[in-house]
């Protein structure tokens, strides 16, 4: 039963919606920001640290969420750390577009590396309702390096 | 005898017949047979509401109560026999006093607008409880906001009852209206209205009762229950999109000011002042929805041409059915249990978040309702923030709750 979601729901989805990475609140974060899915009610949490030169020394979340939301919270954890804040959005920007239009090759610029990570998430294009539990955690993340605390996936950043 | 036979035989409904005139019932879903279990969203339609609809349509279209032409004039009727359909449904004393709106939602705002902008002063309480849709709690927001008043909210226990003591310890001088949910949406509770509105009453308190869901599964008499105020939705009484109704004492609605200005709701007009058109249609500016009333009553028809005590005890057994086969899946938790409840089911499950649930079960074919069903204060008294929610409805079956249930147990296995 429900093979066909396999595409969706990819071994390291579940793995990390079952064992999240990263997931815990830091104190005196640099950057901090709650994103909210207005749909489901689902809340994340994001921190985000940095160092002097702008490079993500740490990074975590905490909150409420269905395996998509929490798998690509998981995955963006580990997938920014050590990237600058603005690689950081670079790359959201990249990712909103595979989850939403799929566009041509919204990766090509990124790591090989992480682009193979992210591309797991892809499989949601197909799933239209579900678009903002995978891009929930980004616009968390985005918000916050911009200093805005409370960002909601209707605030009207993008289809997702 | 078969369990559908013996149903047929025991309470003479004949669910095999009933579905027959749900010509969408019969499609597929991701090549699935359909498994509509979303009804408490949005009921389907049976073929006699699609052919009121179409019939004028096709053949008595015209605007309402302002053509002398023929067409004008069957139109009126219709739509005025849709009206004494409602009256009779909820054995109202004049067809007076119903109103057409669009919604149960846009019921509550009129009554909030109207009555409560100009009853209403800083000070005066109004009370509601834990387990309101959206609909019944942000019009009365609006009106804190704008005059003062103050919100009550009457708690519930962990299993979804209202808690009648703390309800009448709600109760004061200054409480001036109770509204209040006839049946929660999420759980299924049926609340003691009756007993509500006694206590209400007692305290110098109206009554606004929510039926939106209460209309579809059990008898509403307005007159026994002695409420000042009733709203519902024709959609999710198997009617269309787009008509609702609100019920209210003739008295109330004479001294309530319109709720909006426009064509039809007056007597005359100059550029200085206005007078008010009569009840119902002071409360009805624009042109209403007119094949929509005819629709809902339709709707009216077929429910009580089956008979709204035969549904009650179809759905009873589809609801005790529900509860005994989800009860087994292991991990899953059944959200909301009162007694005498409605069928209603949510619940959650430990190996997989409502949306995952939602998601998989509609590759089975199965549509139901995941999320907070617009009732985000009964999510956080419950410590949710979500529930996966499957609504019965009279054209549901056993077999349905079968492939329900294996599409659980198909959740329980994928999540692991």
């Amino acid at each position: 039963m429900f093979d066909e979601l396999r595409e969706l729901y990819q071994e390291v989805i579940l793995d990390h919606g079952k064992s999240p990475r990263n997931f815990r609140a830091i104190e005196d974060a640099r950057y901090h920001a709650h994103g909210y899915n207005p749909m489901c009610g689902d809340q994340l949490e994001v921190f985000v640290v940095t160092d002097d030169g702008g490079h993500i020394t740490d990074l975590s979340f905490i909150g409420k969420g269905c395996a998509i939301s929490v798998a690509s919270a998981s995955l963006m954890t580990e997938i920014l750390r050590g990237k600058t804040v603005h690689e950081a959005r670079h790359m959201f920007d990249g990712f909103h577009e595979m989850c939403t239009t799929g566009g041509d090759d919204p990766l090509a610029d990124l790591p090989e590396e992480d682009a193979d990570r992210l591309q797991v998430l892809s499989g949601v294009r197909e799933f239209p309702m579900r678009v903002k539990c995978a891009t929930l955690a980004w616009h968390t993340m985005n918000a916050a390096t911009k200093g805005i605390n409370e960002v909601s996936t209707d605030d009207g950043q993008g289809a997702g | 005898m078969n369990a559908q036979a013996d149903i047929v035989e025991r309470i003479g409904f004949d669910v095999d017949a009933v579905r027959r005139d749900f010509p969408i019932l019969s499609r597929e879903v991701h090549g699935k047979k359909l498994v509509f279990l979303d009804s408490a969203a949005s009921a389907q339609k049976p073929r006699q509401v699609l052919d009121a609809e179409r019939h004028i349509y096709e053949h008595e279209y015209a605007n309402v109560h302002r053509g002398i032409h023929y067409l004008s004039q069957v139109c009126t009727d219709r739509m005025e026999a849709a009206r004494e359909k409602v009256r009779a449904f909820l054995n109202a004393a004049s067809a007076k006093e119903v109103v057409f709106t669009r919604n149960a939602t846009e019921s509550i705002n009129l009554v909030a607008a109207s009555w409560g902008r100009t009853f209403l002063k800083e000070g005066d309480e109004v009370v509601v409880s834990e387990i309101e849709h959206h609909s019944n709690i942000i019009p009365w927001q609006f009106l804190r906001d704008e005059k003062g008043i103050v919100l009550r909210v009457a708690p519930v226990s962990d299993e979804g009852e209202l808690l009648m003591e703390e309800f009448a310890g709600l109760l004061n001088e200054r409480t001036r209206l109770v509204a209040i949910t006839h049946m929660s949406n999420v759980l299924g509770t049926i609340v003691p209205v009756k007993e509500i509105v006694r206590l209400a009453h007692d305290a110098g308190a109206k009554v606004l009762l929510d039926g939106a869901q209460a209309v579809t599964h059990i008898p509403v008499d307005v007159r026994d229950l002695d409420c000042d105020f009733y709203v519902f939705s024709g959609h999710k009484l198997y009617g269309p999109t787009g008509i609702g109704v609100l019920w209210a004492r003739e008295a109330l609605l004479d001294a309530m000011p319109p709720y909006m200005g426009g064509g039809e709701m007056i007597r005359s007009v100059t550029f200085e002042r206005a007078e008010w058109a009569d009840l119902p249609y002071k409360f009805e500016a624009g042109t209403p929805a007119i094949a929509q009333s005819v629709g809902l009553g339709a709707a009216i028809d077929y429910v009580t041409g089956l008979g709204l005590d035969s549904i009650g005890a179809h759905e009873a057994d589809l609801l005790t059915y529900a509860n005994q086969r989800l009860s087994s899946i292991d991990g899953l938790k059944l959200i909301g249990t009162a007694p005498g409840k409605a069928s209603v089911v949510s619940f959650t499950m430990d190996c997989a978040h409502p949306h995952d649930i939602g998601t998989l079960v509609d590759r089975a074919g199965v549509a139901i309702r995941v999320g907070h069903h617009c009732a985000q204060p009964l999510m956080d008294r419950l410590g949710l923030v979500a529930t996966a929610r499957a609504s019965f409805g009279l054209y549901n079956t056993r077999a349905e709750v079968d492939v329900l249930t294996r599409a659980l147990e198909g959740v329980r296995e994928f999540f692991g």
